[in-house]
């Protein structure tokens, strides 16, 4: 075949391939758009569901995951921080401890999000909670049940690993001759990290334990099993409090609705509500690195 | 000649199997420039690493040998890595200020010894940016970032980081060779001024600079050190065969 030819098809196909992709975003933020925004006011985001959820508003979901996103972030950000550091900056390459650490880091990010709900299911509720429970209260069910902690702690094995993955990259952006530079001039290696190391690749470090924070806010499976509930009249008010989820909101008005026609406005305008939620999440990620950038130039 | 300020003992060093210096014995004085040449791959930036034992880091090293500085073992096992490398500052190849201002790059190494006072931190980071003899260039931009100077600045930026820790000794490996002419020019005064003070080894490729700017000259090949005297004597009356063919120009 014609070298020409060959080129104009892989340049058509790359293209075609482009289309898609900016098709299928396209049509996602239309037809919530135009589902959604006519819905969307401040008595839909400030009112609890009403008769069944056809009327009312989502008040309690967005309370949810919002609560929900800064418990996992809390538990999954210095956890996942700490262990990013160990791998680049501590761990030999070669040590099997090393090895073994990178394996468990990659089989948990391909562990399916179901299967996360069923552990945190067993472990957290059924182990942690119920021991919890036989040690404090002498038994009475308080924590060995679902709950908004459970299913935030569930949350953050989910994003554990994106977390480790970008921070550890962020960290290996740092060259060698900085380290160097540090240590040559008598600084020991926790001052070279904590002074070279980590303000180098705080924007980076930022951006990525968003990114992965972002992509948990809207994640439903994990939380299930652990603590999401399909209607509640309460706000949480405490860690053993089960929560209302803006994902799991949608799942539910979607497949459960005993009146499609009047919970479908709502399910638009949920929709839209958790895509501002993580597109705002990622803004201000963006945001921040532009911002380290400049300063940093 | 000064008196002995470093002395090397036998020093052998592996890199896994590899032989890579073959019981180097020699003796660096006092406030003098020292001067290490011979072709890449001979074992000259990986002596001068073992003088502040940034070899240390690398993993799969393994040496043999003793090295003395003030007659103390610095591979001795009661020896503080960080004391060390606070007396032997280093100059890298590349220059390598941090992302940080001019003045936070030149108080570092005073912070992390605890420094905090400003006045105090001042005054070091305004005499060290004079010994390295660019305070005139930089005084006004103390705080913009150092990776906007020219590399040639950042060069001497990095020297005048070093003196803030109030070194005694300087290794600099090769420190003008990513730079220009003019540049590298001043880079060979500031070592002319700083041996008044400070003992300094440096490594070149460039045998004018070594024959410019040290007293003493090693010459290096194949992890041996093949010959070391005065520096006029290695450039104009050399004792080996092979010293003479190298500063000639007929291997290396």
């Amino acid at each position: 075949m014609n070298r020409n030819i060959k080129d104009t098809i892989v340049e058509s196909l790359t293209g075609v391939c482009v289309l898609v992709i900016i098709f299928i975003i396209v049509a996602i933020l239309t037809i919530t758009i135009i589902g959604g925004w006519p819905n969307l006011n401040w008595t839909f985001l400030s009112e609890f569901p009403k008769d069944g959820m056809t009327k009312g508003g989502i008040f309690p979901a967005i309370v949810g995951t919002a609560v929900m996103t800064i418990i996992m972030a809390v538990a999954a950000v210095p956890f996942g921080v700490i262990t990013a550091i160990y791998l680049a900056e501590y761990a030999n390459e070669k040590s099997i401890i090393a090895k073994t650490i990178r394996f468990a880091v990659k089989t948990l990010a391909v562990v399916p999000s179901i299967i996360f709900g069923l552990f945190g299911l067993g472990f957290f509720i059924g182990f942690v909670g119920k021991n919890m429970d036989s040690l404090f209260s002498g038994g009475e069910l308080k924590w060995g049940q679902p709950n908004i902690l459970w299913a935030s702690l569930t949350m953050a094995l989910l994003t554990l690993p994106v977390v480790i993955v970008s921070v550890e990259e962020a960290i290996r952006t740092i060259p060698r001759e900085m380290r160097a530079a540090s240590l040559a001039l008598g600084a020991t290696k926790w001052q070279t990290i904590r002074k070279v190391v980590i303000p180098g690749s705080v924007s980076g470090i930022l951006t990525g334990t968003i990114l992965a924070v972002s992509r948990g806010a809207g994640e439903v499976a994990p939380i299930l099993f652990t603590g999401a509930v399909y209607f509640s009249s309460n706000l949480p008010h405490s860690l053993s409090d089960q929560f209302m989820s803006l994902g799991y909101h949608i799942y539910i008005m979607s497949t459960q609705s005993s009146n499609v026609d009047a919970t479908q406005p709502i399910q638009f305008a949920t929709t839209l509500v958790l895509l501002l939620l993580t597109f705002s999440l990622n803004a201000v990620a963006v945001v921040l690195r532009y911002r380290i950038r400049q300063k940093a130039k | 000649m000064n008196d002995i300020k470093v002395k090397v003992k036998d020093l052998s060093l592996r890199y896994g199997t590899n032989l890579a210096l073959k019981k180097i014995s020699m003796d660096i004085p006092e406030k003098m420039v020292t001067a290490f040449i011979g072709p890449s791959g001979c074992g000259k930036s990986t002596f001068l690493r073992t003088l502040n034992r940034m070899n240390d880091l690398i993993d799969n090293v393994t040496i043999e040998g003793e090295v003395f500085i003030d007659n103390i073992n610095i591979y001795d096992k009661s020896i503080d890595v960080v004391n060390l490398r606070k007396k032997v500052g280093m100059i890298f190849q590349k220059s390598n200020p941090f992302a940080k201002s001019v003045y936070d790059n030149i108080a570092f190494g005073p912070r992390i010894n605890g420094i905090s006072q400003k006045s105090v931190l001042d005054e070091i980071v305004e005499r060290s940016l004079n010994q390295a003899a660019i305070w005139d260039e930089v005084k006004d931009r103390l705080f913009h970032s150092a990776l906007s100077l020219s590399g040639g600045q950042q060069q001497r930026i990095c020297i005048a980081r070093s003196l803030a820790v109030n070194p005694e000794i300087i290794l600099m490996d090769e420190p003008a060779s990513a730079l220009d002419p003019i540049s590298t020019a001043k880079i060979e005064e500031l070592i002319h001024e700083l041996k008044k003070e400070y003992t300094i080894i440096i490594v070149t490729h460039n045998m004018q600079q070594a024959a410019r700017t040290s007293d003493l000259t090693a010459l290096f090949y194949l992890g041996d050190l093949i010959e070391m005297n005065k520096t006029e004597i290695i450039f104009s009356n050399p004792a080996k065969k092979q010293t003479e063919d190298y500063i000639s120009g007929r291997f290396g």
